[in-house]
């Protein structure tokens, strides 16, 4: 028997430790800054190679599926951990839009032959909705017309290494469309570690998984309330990276980071760091228990998240001073990066407008 | 090893013994202490069982639900949060035999002499100095100032200056003050609210036995450490509900006043609610860390949080109150022997939120304080630390 639990869990267990020092050995051999910035400026900003550790080597693709589908049968709350080292090193990988974007609405659809192939990490999935939407808000679909797809649907991240593309058609249905049946051309992001592309659909064969609606609200609920953790690691790594920077740098012959003015911004971005962490850590949480309180603790986690991890990139890059405006400093991949997920599964304020009618605090 | 079942029967034994509905509050408050359900982690005979903190919730909700009276842990806050944990510390058996039971029942309140009107933020530069005579006694001079409770204490925790050849925080003691004394002067200091919450006490001639100082002489500033790090446990572990600060009163009036409502305020009063939820969370964090055995750093920031979130929604919520928030409930000079944050109208709530960014050390201080401890920044400079105190300029 299980008694339902009066307070969220917002500590990492022993396990998620464990696994989190092997995700962080993993990323510290295999996803260093200059090969990721090498990356983002070569045709294939993806990392093919990573991947395949990650979610074959490790199978961290199938966290969230169960065990006899192929999966891990994880939670979310180790999807977090993951996610958090992943933020941490910008790893240009589709873990958030495959591992749990993807899978999610497969899982609504109960898409179960989908989901041993995205879990064993072989095929890569990606929902074609734009990155921009939350959960809950409009989206594009595309034309269902004689037994075949029609459109063009914008904004769909890492669309580029996806395999099957999860299609919302004006029928009300969810379709599974091979990515060799559809136009993937790239835009030009702002993100390059996280790209979006234009996926054209000119008459493409689909097959019927379920109800749209229903899969695209769960898979950007869990999308939302994950990318929290994500920004948590991103957060993290600004911020350690900043103090280890003005711990060294001398000016005036002394370490700026001695500097009373900078020592108060680093330890404010401190305590919003660990703000962001119980709210990251609660929406996980709330994800995995299936909680009531887990819509509500996606919306605080976004409206929360987003504000930080950009201030905390922001602040990275003013404090490092010259250096952190250059190419060759990695602060900018974790800015832009920051900045795209303040908009991705929807900005703060679209999670703030959510909130307003989860706690009857309504508008004028 | 006392565990949870333990502690239920030995509480089920207290009530059968003791009848709530029956027995006296305060009989029943000492019979507590004395079968160790009053804080179960505490040392057997001194109000506990040698147990894991986290139990004392098992004990506390199987007495509510029983009605039984507690302790009126607000009222004597400084004692428990402060006081207590220091005797405990570093107090003798005989001190802790002494003041512990009357401390944890209420019998007798405590209140903090430290800060001065020349040593707040820099609290070790205090002046009070303290004589020793050939008989053992202390003899205290000096003033102190925002002594919260002074005005119904009976005990004082309080540093003085023994040794003023030395540098500021190497001559300092500790002492255990008897407020009753007739050298002790208690001035009520009224503030930017109207009301005197906070005293100035004036210390003139007071004879302290020697019985009566914790810890050894000259360590005061280390045993002022342990009470200090306790203060900031006791603001940061607290466990709230969801809208149990500041953020609760102004999301009342909103729902209840759509005619206030606007778009502006909407905008702001959604960002306070989340930040507030977001330190809520952080402090049941800190509190599960606790629990587990895992202490973590933030409680040092936790104060910082819920100052600025108070400052910022109160002077929200006057906003909100529109013409309303150009009156004030009550400008009367009160005394009152708690401070009552929410209980009171916005333009209160909103005057009284600013000495949070002050009290219980500054928030200028505190963020050194992260800043130093936690990220391993550079100390601040100091041309203080090798100069005998007397020689300090002032």
């Amino acid at each position: 028997m299980t008694t339902p639990r009066a307070q969220p869990d917002l500590l990492y267990s022993e396990d998620e430790e464990a696994l989190r020092a092997a995700v962080r050995d993993l990323l510290s051999d295999h996803c260093d800054a200059a090969g990721v910035i090498a990356r983002v400026e070569s045709d294939a900003p993806h990392d093919r190679e990573l991947w395949k550790l990650l979610a074959d080597g490790m199978g961290l693709a199938g966290l969230l599926v169960p065990e006899e589908l192929g999966g891990q049968g994880a939670t979310h709350r180790e999807v977090a951990v993951v996610l958090e080292e992943l933020g941490r090193s910008v790893a240009p990988v589709p873990y958030l839009t495959s591992a749990v974007v993807a899978t999610e609405a497969l899982l609504a659809a109960d898409a179960r032959d989908l989901l041993g192939e995205l879990a064993s990490g072989r095929r890569i999935g990606a929902l074609a909705v734009a990155l921009n939407v939350s959960a809950g808000s409009a989206y594009q679909v595309v034309r269902f017309e004689d037994g075949a797809l029609h459109g063009r649907l914008t904004g769909i991240a890492d669309a580029a290494v996806a395999d099957v593309l999860l299609v919302p058609a004006d029928d009300g249905g969810l379709y599974a469309v091979d990515a060799t049946a559809a136009t993937v051309t790239p835009q030009v992001s702002l993100d390059l570690t996280r790209p979006v592309a234009e996926v054209t659909l000119d008459g493409a064969p689909g097959r019927l998984l379920g109800d749209a609606e229903p899969a695209v609200r769960r898979a950007l609920r869990a999308g939302a309330g994950l990318l929290a953790s994500e920004q948590l690691g991103l957060a993290e790594w600004t911020l350690t990276e900043t103090v280890r920077y003005l711990k060294q740098r001398k000016q005036f012959n002394r370490p700026v980071g001695g500097f009373q003015a900078l020592k108060h911004r680093l330890a404010q971005l401190w305590l919003e760091v660990v703000n962001l962490r119980a709210t990251a850590r609660n929406a996980a949480d709330q994800l995995a228990t299936s909680g009531d309180d887990a819509d509500l603790a996606v919306a605080v986690a976004q409206a929360f998240a987003a504000p930080v991890a950009v201030h905390a990139a922001e602040e990275a890059l003013q404090l490092h001073g010259g250096i952190g405006m250059t190419w060759e400093h990695p602060v900018h991949l974790y800015l832009k990066r920051a900045k795209a997920d303040s908009i991705a599964y929807g900005t703060a304020g679209a999670h703030r407008a959510a909130l307003a009618e989860l706690v009857d605090l309504q508008a004028p | 090893m006392t565990d949870a079942s333990d502690l239920r029967r030995r509480t089920a034994e207290l009530l059968a013994a003791y009848p709530p509905a029956t027995t006296d509050r305060l009989d029943f408050l000492r019979a507590r202490f004395d079968a160790g359900l009053a804080w179960v982690h505490y040392p057997e005979g001194l109000g506990g069982l040698g147990a894991p903190r986290s139990l004392q919730a098992v004990v506390d909700a199987d007495l509510e639900a029983e009605g039984a009276p507690d302790n009126d842990p607000r009222r004597i806050g400084i004692g428990l949060g402060m006081a207590a944990p220091t005797i405990l510390a570093y107090g003798t058996q005989e001190q802790k035999r002494q003041y512990l039971r009357p401390l944890w029942t209420g019998e007798e309140v405590w209140c903090q002499l430290f800060s001065e009107p020349g040593a707040g933020s820099d609290l070790a530069a205090l002046g009070t100095r303290a004589v020793r005579e050939g008989d053992g006694d202390w003899v205290v001079n000096g003033q102190k100032v925002w002594t919260s409770s002074a005005h119904v204490a009976r005990w004082a925790i309080l540093i003085a200056r023994t040794d003023p050849d030395v540098p500021k925080h190497r001559g300092i003691t500790y002492f255990i003050c008897d407020m009753t004394d007739p050298g002790i002067e208690v001035r009520p200091l009224r503030q930017v609210t109207g009301e005197a919450e906070f005293n100035e006490v004036f210390i003139t001639d007071v004879r302290i036995p020697d019985a009566r100082r914790l810890g050894e002489i000259g360590d005061g500033w280390k045993v002022a450490q342990t009470t200090l790090n306790n203060e900031r446990v006791a603001i940061g572990g607290m466990r709230l509900p969801r809208e149990g600060g500041m953020i609760g009163p102004v999301a009342k009036t909103w729902r209840e006043h759509p005619e206030l409502r606007t778009h502006d305020l909407h905008q702001r009063l959604l960002k306070l609610w989340v930040e507030s939820e977001a330190a809520r969370l952080t402090a049941e964090r800190l509190r599960q860390q606790l629990v587990a055995g895992q202490p973590g750093p933030e409680g040092a920031g936790m104060k910082l949080a819920f100052a600025r979130l108070n400052q910022e929604i109160s002077g929200l919520e006057v906003e909100l109150r529109g013409e309303e928030g150009l009156l004030y409930d009550d400008w009367t000079m009160r005394r009152p022997e708690l401070v009552d944050f929410v209980g009171r109208d916005a333009g209160y709530r909103y005057l009284r939120s600013k000495g949070n960014s002050i009290e219980g050390g500054t928030t200028e201080v505190l963020l050194n304080i992260v800043a130093e401890r936690v990220l391993g920044l550079p100390g601040e400079p100091r041309t203080d630390k090798d100069v005998a105190w007397k020689d300090l300029s002032r």
